[in-house]
């Protein structure tokens, strides 16, 4: 709040409550933060219940992660570290007025994204076609081994389904930013909008970094 | 910086092109649309006020049907729905979003010496959300009902019928209006302070809203995520909860508590932060110990994390967990201490003015004090063996969330009316409902710490015949109570149809929503306030600052 550029002060984006442009960005941010951290809690208290209860049945755990698909999981990861790294490329472009590169690397994030709701797709309909579904529908006649796996697909799909649905908001976001990149909306005097959506993104790649090992690589 | 607050145009009176916010814009559409922070406070206030009138009704029946053992008005599988429904609302649609959501969606800004809250089309989102979870509550009530308590306790509450799914559902989309609005005051409070006002010249309610939007950003998603399981559990059977295919109903407990206790403070804090500002203003003193209060309500809310399990003592969970629980509790004595002996200390030698607001906030004080030292009785474990789900606890968290938390509400509803709506109401009819709502409280609710202590079970439908004395007791006082109630809503109605009256400042207070019209316009001031003393700087004349 402290610099003052009357250039910046008068930027068409200001809105009307705010002094300055610099104290419009830190509030934004101040928000997103907050928001990020209830996200944080939110899929703490998931990853707490999931702890606890393999800590109560760990061979149900490990027969029902073994139907899970380590390489098709991996390359989700992949995809989803590659749009992060596109992500910051976005915000960098669009900080520095290079408006063909932002849009250029929204898309790449973009396409990553959808790469891996269709890889998810796939693996849930295996999961539903093998009868790997959640809580009373599991079929363990058909599946075998401790019954505590349906507990498992239950967290599981819980887990990556709120993921996805985070994943999913990430697209309509990031598609709305390209429309918005590509109008010129964003210059080195205003980009707040991908500096936010670029910190959802990484914090959605964060969440899946913590779920792949916990879901797939469990022993 | 010559001057406290330079403001100028001080006056009641709008100047021809500045019309006041009630005023700037007319019809419906002007309010569902509007992002002005006042008048979404406003909207609040409206649905808040009809959702404790709702809440007030099953409240009513709930002791009319207590007047005698087995039936009197209901059958037993309704009254458990009523008291349910009574918990509930009062809960999730009253009194976490009352004094955030409505008085200090209006107040904070205007005490910073801002235009607006931070995000103002959040500030309007959260309201629809809040809208949204309202009638998804009152669909849960019409389609079957729930009769689980409002603590949605598993197994009971995935194996019962009625609509359990759509009131949790209801609940999920409250918590994410109650998210937005925390981040929104803590993104405020943080960044839209008037130029030179630092964070020790905030009015005190500041930092008791700020403590408890943190509580609300950190603790509503582990709620969130809560009843979601609790969803996924009744749809799908996923067994985390239900012993039956191995889970752990206590787990639930654990989950719901870890939101629920930090969402008491959510409750008490908003009210402290009243009181804050209402004894200062009515004793024309400086408030004593502006720090240790300041710290104090950030120090409630950082303990709130670390006590959940309290509420857990007979569920089973081990006895150290037990211990240490009990011991942290007892913690939360010491800045509630401290915050109450500090606004005792700012009357003395004060000029006292008994107006309609310092009677609320001498009666919390009295009334505080009751519900904070029965808190001790139940927060160590061997006391809270034998009183634990008897009349005593609902006594209790009544003299807490009642007694104190919407008793500081009608003070603060009080206090800041004349600043809402410009006019003020009739002083002795508020002094006759708010001594009736005092003595109506106190006859309701004392003698169920007698009943509690006696052996009386809470939620009970029945009771033994040496119990009816003191239930019918605890029912005359609910009717003292709602005619209290039903004066007080007969003169602020009644003054909304008179022409504006309220002065900018009729209670001669130093802070910044005070140096502005009653009601004030639109963006709130004429210039920036600049800001060159404290809140409560009331040893000085007025307009003169630190230097003069």
């Amino acid at each position: 709040m402290s610099s003052h550029s009357p250039e910046v002060a008068e930027h068409r984006f200001r809105q009307h409550h705010f002094v300055t442009a610099d104290q419009q960005l830190d509030t934004s941010k101040t928000g997103m933060w907050l928001f990020l951290a209830t996200e944080i809690l939110m899929f703490g208290g998931l990853f707490v219940g999931y702890g606890l209860m393999q800590g109560v049945y760990p061979e149900a755990w490990v027969a029902g992660h073994h139907h899970l698909d380590r390489v098709l999981g991996a390359v989700n990861t992949v995809f989803l570290l590659c749009s992060s790294f596109s992500m910051v490329m976005a915000v960098h472009y669009a900080s520095t007025d290079q408006k063909s590169k932002t849009v250029m690397n929204l898309g790449i994030t973009l396409a990553f994204a959808f790469a891996f709701l269709v890889i998810k797709y796939i693996e849930y309909s295996h999961k539903f076609h093998e009868g790997l579904l959640p809580g009373r529908y599991f079929r363990l006649a058909e599946v075998g081994g401790p019954p505590q796996q349906a507990m498992f697909f239950g967290f599981y799909f819980m887990m990556t389904g709120i993921h996805g649905f985070h994943v999913l908001i990430g697209i309509i976001l990031i598609a709305w930013l390209m429309v918005r990149a590509s109008r010129g909306d964003f210059s080195s005097a205003y980009y707040t909008p991908v500096d936010l959506i670029g910190l959802y993104w990484h914090l959605v790649d964060l969440i899946w970094i913590y779920l792949f090992p916990l879901l797939y690589l469990i022993s | 910086m010559a001057d406290t607050i330079t403001a100028p145009h001080i006056s009641g009176h709008a100047d021809h092109h500045d019309v006041d916010y009630l005023h700037d814009g007319k019809g419906l559409k002007s309010w569902l649309t509007t992002i002005d922070h006042k008048r979404i406070g406003v909207m609040y206030l409206w649905s808040i006020l009809f959702m404790f009138f709702l809440g007030g009704v099953f409240a009513m029946l709930i002791r009319l049907e207590l007047l005698t053992p087995k039936q009197t008005i209901m059958s037993a599988e309704t009254y458990n729905k009523v008291f349910t429904l009574h918990g509930a609302i009062m809960v999730f649609l009253f009194i976490i979003p009352s004094v955030p959501a409505a008085l200090a969606n209006f107040v904070l800004p205007l005490m910073l010496g801002a235009k607006d809250v931070a995000f103002p089309k959040l500030n309007l989102f959260s309201w629809y959300i809040y809208m949204v979870g309202a009638f998804l509550a009152v669909g849960a009530m019409v389609t079957g009902g729930v009769d689980t308590g409002w603590t949605f306790y598993t197994p009971y509450s995935t194996t019962t019928d009625g609509s359990v799914a759509l009131m949790t559902f209801a609940v999920f989309v409250l918590g994410f209006s109650s998210i937005l609005t925390g981040v929104n005051f803590v993104a405020t409070i943080h960044n839209l302070r008037a130029p030179g006002m630092g964070w020790f010249d905030m009015p005190l309610f500041c930092w008791g809203i700020y403590s408890t939007a943190l509580i609300q950003v950190l603790a509503t998603p582990v709620l969130a995520i809560t009843l979601l399981l609790l969803l996924m559990e009744r749809t799908f059977g996923i067994g985390i909860f239900d012993p039956k295919l191995g889970g752990d109903p206590v787990l639930f407990q654990h989950f719901f508590w870890f939101y629920s206790h930090p969402a008491v403070y959510i409750m008490i804090l908003p009210g402290m932060a009243i009181i804050s500002e209402i004894i200062p203003t009515f004793s024309q003193k400086t408030i004593f110990g502006y720090r240790a209060i300041a710290f104090s309500s950030v120090a409630i809310a950082l303990v709130s994390f670390i006590v959940w399990g309290h509420h857990m003592f007979t569920s089973g969970q081990s006895q150290l967990a037990s211990a240490i629980f009990s011991f942290i509790t007892f913690f939360v004595a010491i800045p509630s201490a401290i915050k109450t002996f500090n606004w005792i200390v700012t009357m003395y030698k004060g000029s006292v003015a008994f107006n309609a607001p310092m009677l609320y906030a001498l009666s919390f004080l009295l009334l505080f004090g009751i519900g904070g030292l029965t808190g001790i009785f139940l927060g160590a474990v061997s006391v809270d063996i034998h009183l634990h789900d008897t009349y005593f606890v609902v006594a209790h968290f009544h003299y807490v969330m009642m007694g104190s938390t919407v008793i500081a509400f009608l003070g603060g509803l009080h206090y800041w009316w004349p600043k809402m709506f410009g006019r003020m109401y009739n002083e002795p009819a508020a002094k006759v409902a708010c001594a009736l709502i005092f003595i109506g409280f106190n006859t309701t609710f004392l003698p169920q710490f007698v009943l509690g202590s006696r052996g009386m079970p809470r939620r009970y439908y029945n009771y033994l015949p040496e119990f009816q004395f003191l239930h019918q007791l605890s029912t005359v006082g609910s009717w003292i109570l709602g005619l209290g109630f039903l004066i007080m809503a007969g003169y602020l109605f009644a003054s909304l149809r008179k022409k504006m009256d309220a002065p900018a400042n009729p209670w001669h207070s130093r802070t910044l929503e005070w140096q502005t019209s009653s009601p004030p316009i639109t963006h709130n001031f004429h210039e920036i306030p600049t800001i060159g003393g404290g809140p409560y700087d009331y040893y000085r004349p007025v307009g003169k600052g630190r230097n003069a």
